[in-house]
């Protein structure tokens, strides 16, 4: 294995190890909200004639599961040896910037299918989901965990304390992830909310990936992959820049 | 060529309290091959210098090069030269100790070196500890993981940061067996410790810092022989006069006084007895690279820039 191919195995390996945590609590954390939110509103709410609450809901709760977990990988393994000191070793080694990036990214990327595939696996059984169009899903999945295993890896550098990394997990990514249309439909909002919710980057994941299955969305999946590019791209490079500077990790 | 050679290296902090000059224009080579000895006071700029060296910190001015290759220009190369055992005692929780050395062997490019970790483990007193987990170790055992992990791609240079700082004789004894057997093989060793004693019979050369700045830069060899030639070593109840008390390096009841001859040792014995005191288990010995060091430390309030070049001393 090259150096870069090493962290990225290390990396997953480090998840792999506390798994129970990891993978297996997320995805209960998943069926719960399916248990709860499906059985509270099935009869309530309608989103799309032809798809029950309980169908409309599993994709969202998939796709919540793979971004928030592909954001806690990096964010917590960066913080997490940036306190205990252990990421000398990585510091010591001859990686460019882009090893760290690719290995740190790529095993946020696996952590965040890997939860996903567990969520989907325990709450499809709850209602019959089509797969319209597979690769639709597969894109929005791999893409939106990258985007956020980037941004993971911008708050882990950014992080001095646990405190901090909390902070960013609670009031940016929980908040966004809630409001971007998991659990409802944004046309069911008023309009202002409307406007709100198409600022938000994390809209265009949830009804981007939930196209794939259905072949029904909010907005054309062709601008959520756009939109998602965009913020790849951007958040990207600045996790890349931060690395590349050696930002407050390197003195 | 050099092994490391630090030119004209600068660190400068900024802080609340405004700029810290960690570091000041401090030049020096060490030659392939060579044992070296940095030593200096807690916040003399050791570690810094030593982390601009491992490109865990960056020199505000100023060079760094391990075996030619720039460690910014050309961290890459620089890197695999170098093996460094930071201070700190860290560890990765996740990992037993082989797979913790598999892995930063994988780091480095280094595939199928299961041989070479082998034989850590065996030299390092490790090999019953391979599939432990890190946390279960003790502090010696994870300082001694630390050496094997610095050391798993074969580095021509290594550095050892205070390495025997709180651990027992036995790792010291078996350290410094190994480490002094890869310096016989050709590998360039940089050592930082407080335990003087070590620096003296390990390394052929020494620098000192203190407050950032280079005071001194010779073989040990002649170092010790700059020092006032003898000490005289003595125990003694009671507070010793004030002029032999500026002059003494007093640890408890043990009172070590430098002299250069007959006449200054019955001088200071006069001195005491004159005091009212009484001096037991007299003894006169040659001045060890303590007396060195405080004697440096204590002279040079100005920076000794005047240094014997930036050329390895001595042929080395």
């Amino acid at each position: 294995m090259s150096g870069w191919q090493t962290l990225f195995y290390k990396e997953v390996l480090r998840f792999w190890k506390v798994a129970f945590q990891t993978v297996a609590a997320p995805v209960l954390t998943g069926v719960l909200y399916m248990l709860i939110f499906g059985h509270v509103l099935e009869d309530h709410v309608r989103v799309y004639d032809s798809i029950s609450y309980t169908a409309f809901l599993v994709p969202g709760l998939v796709m919540m599961s793979v971004l928030q977990n592909a954001f806690a990988n990096s964010s917590s393994s960066l913080i997490q040896s940036k306190i205990m000191g252990n990421l000398v070793f990585i510091l010591l080694a001859p990686l460019s910037h882009w090893s760290w990036f690719f290995a740190y990214v790529g095993s946020s990327v696996v952590r965040g299918l890997a939860v996903g595939l567990g969520v989907f696996a325990v709450t499809a059984w709850f209602a019959d989901i089509p797969f319209a169009h597979p690769l639709w899903i597969a894109a929005f999945a791999v893409l939106g965990a990258a985007l956020l295993g980037s941004l993971g890896v911008i708050a882990g550098l950014w992080a001095d304390k646990f405190d901090q990394m909390a902070a960013f997990q609670n009031f940016v990514i929980m908040p966004m992830t809630f409001l971007s249309g998991v659990f409802y439909s944004i046309h069911s909002l008023p309009a202002f909310w409307q406007g709100v919710s198409h600022l938000n980057p994390f809209f265009y994941m949830i009804d981007g990936f939930r196209y794939g299955f259905f072949g029904l969305s909010d907005v054309s999946p062709w601008v959520s992959l756009s939109v998602l590019l965009v913020a790849l791209a951007a958040v990207a490079g600045l996790a890349v820049h931060l690395l590349r500077i050696g930002y407050k990790i390197r003195g | 060529m050099s092994a490391i050679s630090f030119q004209s290296v600068s660190k400068t902090y900024r802080s609340a309290r405004g700029e810290v000059h960690a570091l000041h224009e401090v030049s020096f080579d060490i030659a392939e091959g060579e044992f070296f000895g940095l030593l200096g006071p807690n916040g003399a700029g050791k570690t810094t210098l030593i982390s601009i060296l491992a490109g865990l910190a960056r020199a505000t001015s100023g060079r760094v090069t391990v075996l030619g290759h720039d460690v910014r220009a050309d961290y890459a190369q620089a890197r695999r030269s170098l093996g460094v055992v930071p201070q700190e005692l860290v560890f990765d929780p996740f990992f037993s100790v082989r797979e913790a050395l598999r892995i930063q062997s994988g780091y480095f490019g280094v595939r199928n070196n299961e041989a070479w970790i082998d034989e850590l483990l065996q030299s390092l007193g490790l090999a019953d500890k391979a599939h432990a987990n890190m946390r279960q170790l003790s502090g010696g055992m994870k300082r001694r993981v630390l050496v094997a992990q610095a050391l798993v791609h074969r580095p021509p240079v290594i550095v050892l940061d205070e390495p025997t700082a709180g651990v027992d004789v036995e790792l010291r004894q078996t350290l410094w067996q190994f480490i002094a057997r890869l310096n016989r093989e050709g590998h360039t060793v940089l050592l930082t410790t407080h335990y003087l004693e070590e620096a003296e019979a390990l390394c052929s050369r020494i620098a000192m810092l203190k407050l950032g700045r280079l005071v001194a830069l010779e073989r040990t060899s002649d170092l010790l022989r700059q020092a006032s030639s003898n000490v005289l070593r003595f125990k003694v109840d009671g507070a010793l006069p004030a002029a032999l008390a500026a002059l003494a390096r007093v640890t408890g009841r043990v009172v070590q006084l430098p002299a250069h001859d007959a006449a200054e040792i019955e001088r200071h014995l006069a001195a005491v007895r004159a005091a009212g005191l009484h001096a037991e288990d007299v003894e006169i010995r040659k001045a060890d690279l303590e007396d060195v060091f405080l004697d440096v430390m204590a002279t040079h309030g100005a920076p000794l820039q005047a240094v014997k070049g930036v050329s390895p001393g001595g042929g080395a």
